[in-house]
């Protein structure tokens, strides 16, 4: 019997052909911690009694949710980093250089194949380059970093494929939220997703990740790419043949298959408050909005933003709505300024922000309060995500979202 | 812990974190001040009723929604001994073993049995009420040595050879 992306990824780190429902123990070969969670691994880890890191340089700490900090408590978080960083011999840490589901791919911390875990649910990202990679919590994270192993249930698989061509106002993220209506929020639970089909080969790696970060939403431990040239070129590296190997053998057993035209999809929103809430954007059609904002580990990368550009291109955001920017690094920032992007964004009105969460977590840029209605790129549109409970948050993608910011409305890009 | 036998109480599907502890909860200092609102929204009554070494039976998806640890460290504060449910949310179940909570899945005896039954659960071998034995999918033996270690701090300190 043949093998899935994942019973692949872990019989190679384990040495063992493995089935779904296994529990098995895993090394890891990359972590992640970003700032919200540093105190509480940092104090766990003590805890626990170790004394070092199992391998220092397989550690990753990023600051992107509080960048820069607004309020003072905040930096209580940077200073028990920087100190966990200094006594425990850290070198791979990033202060200010963006989000960190973006570096970790970006910087070349995660490799096809790969074994990555995270403080953070939208680590299922990674998967955009064929990395298995999921979110934990902070008390298994400082086990990790103590031993370098975790163990892990290999998932059953639901396999996704989808062909054809996109029509030209649909983009990744249209695809990812009609996949999340369509198995609801629990229809992926403890499941990998794995993407197959011309559509998904023909897409840019930037394009997968915004799908693999939204993973979890349908509660997936991780969805998967297969690693192609496109990836090789996007991590800098040469792909071996185990890499290559890296897609769902013809016999592979999976749990659910789920096929779909790319020529039927169109552009889509996930409305207030659940994220498996998606409608036709053609049935929102006419809904004031006050605020738009594109950015976020789901959609805040040179494409987004240069999609959001050619809709704004020669028009201005309407006068009532603040568009709110904020590219996903600071590599993205400096491309989309050396490319034209930024500048077509300012003089169509964006309120161009600093790489980092921003407005996705609620913490700085852009906080609504009751009735207020945003159009958002991010992955999550939760009760109080960006201000006030009774903040309207629809989810779309950069096209959209751009298109809307010009009617002050909804509108089909 | 390899058997023991306890009342049981009897819940549905779905069963998210939030109801296991609302949010606005989350801010109290300690688990021991949040265990009291415990199951609030679903039966307000169901914290202060439940007995050290209860047992909860329930449907499908427990534990759904947030990644908040609180979730299973208040059930094991209430006393509860294990959770026998349908299935389990992927980070509840992880959470739970790490601090040291028996989650048992078994799709058959939440159908079987009414609240207040007394069952009998022996590790990794069968669970049994009323005489029927109902056989369980065995833990591995690492996932085993986290819950009898009391949780993954423990086992921790305990593989550091610190005092616990």
């Amino acid at each position: 019997m043949g093998s899935t992306i994942i019973e692949k990824i872990v019989r190679n780190n384990i040495g063992n052909v493995v089935h779904p429902g296994e529990i098995v123990t895993v090394n890891v070969d990359r972590v992640m911690i970003h700032d919200i969670f540093i105190p509480f691994v940092a104090s766990k880890f003590e805890e626990m009694g170790f004394q070092k890191l199992w391998d220092a340089d397989k550690v990753v700490l990023i600051y992107d949710h509080l960048v820069p900090a607004s309020q003072v408590d905040d930096t209580r978080h940077f200073r028990i980093g920087n100190e966990f960083v200094e006594k425990y011999g850290m070198k791979n840490i990033h202060r200010s250089d963006g989000i960190c589901h973006q570096l970790m791919t970006e910087a070349g911390y995660v490799k096809p194949g790969d074994i990555v875990f995270g403080t953070d649910s939208h680590t299922t990202t990674y998967g955009c380059v064929g990395a298995f990679s999921s979110g934990i919590g902070y008390t298994e994270m400082a086990s990790i970093l103590g031993t370098g192993t975790l163990w892990i249930r290999v998932p059953e698989t639901i396999k996704v494929n989808i062909t054809g061509k996109l029509p030209e106002n649909v983009m990744a993220k249209d695809i990812i939220l009609k996949l999340i209506g369509d198995l609801g929020a629990d229809g992926a639970t403890y499941k990998a997703l794995e993407f197959t089909g011309d559509t998904v080969e023909n897409m840019t790696v930037a394009s997968r990740m915004s799908m693999a970060n939204m993973a979890i939403e349908a509660g997936a431990k991780c969805a998967l790419f297969t690693p192609d040239d496109k990836t090789a070129e996007y991590c800098g590296i040469t792909l071996t043949e185990k890499e290559r190997d890296l897609a769902g053998d013809a016999d592979a057993q999976y749990c659910q298959v789920i096929a779909y035209k790319a020529e039927d999809f169109v552009p889509v929103m996930a409305c207030p408050s659940n994220v498996d809430n998606v409608k036709p954007v053609s049935e929102l059609v006419g809904k004031e909005i006050d605020q738009v904002f594109i950015g976020s580990c789901t959609n805040g990368r040179l494409e987004d933003l240069m999609a959001a550009a050619e809709v704004l291109k020669g028009k201005h955001v309407a006068p009532f709505v603040k568009l709110i920017v904020t590219p996903a690094s600071r590599r993205i920032y400096r491309e989309a300024v050396a490319n034209g992007t930024m500048a077509a964004l300012a003089e169509a009105g964006a309120i161009i922000t600093h790489p980092s969460c921003g407005l996705c977590c609620g913490r700085t840029g852009g906080i609504l309060t009751d009735g207020e209605t945003v159009i958002a790129t991010n992955n999550r549109n939760f009760l109080g995500r960006m201000g006030t409970s009774k903040v309207n948050i629809y989810l779309a993608s950069p096209k959209s979202a751009a298109a809307c910011a010009v009617a002050g409305k909804i509108i089909v890009p | 812990m390899d058997k023991f036998t306890g009342k049981i109480w009897v819940l549905g599907d779905d069963i998210d974190t939030d109801i296991i502890i609302p949010t606005e909860y989350l801010a109290l200092k300690t688990v021991q001040d949040m265990a009291p609102y415990a199951f609030s929204p679903l039966r307000p009554e169901l914290a202060g009723q439940i007995k050290e070494g209860d047992i909860i039976v329930a449907g499908k998806n427990f534990g759904c929604g947030s990644s908040r640890e609180q979730a299973p460290e208040i059930i094991k504060a209430l006393g509860i001994k294990c959770v026998i449910a349908k299935s389990f949310a992927r980070i509840f179940f992880r959470n739970s073993i790490n601090n040291g909570l028996l989650l048992i899945e078994n799709d058959k005896l939440q159908g079987d049995v009414k609240e207040g039954d007394e069952i009998t659960v022996a590790i990794n071998e069968f669970i049994e009420c009323h005489g029927k034995q109902y056989p369980v999918t065995s833990l591995p033996q690492n996932l085993v040595d986290i819950l009898n270690a009391g949780g993954l701090v423990k086992a921790m300190q305990r593989r550091n050879n610190l005092k616990v």
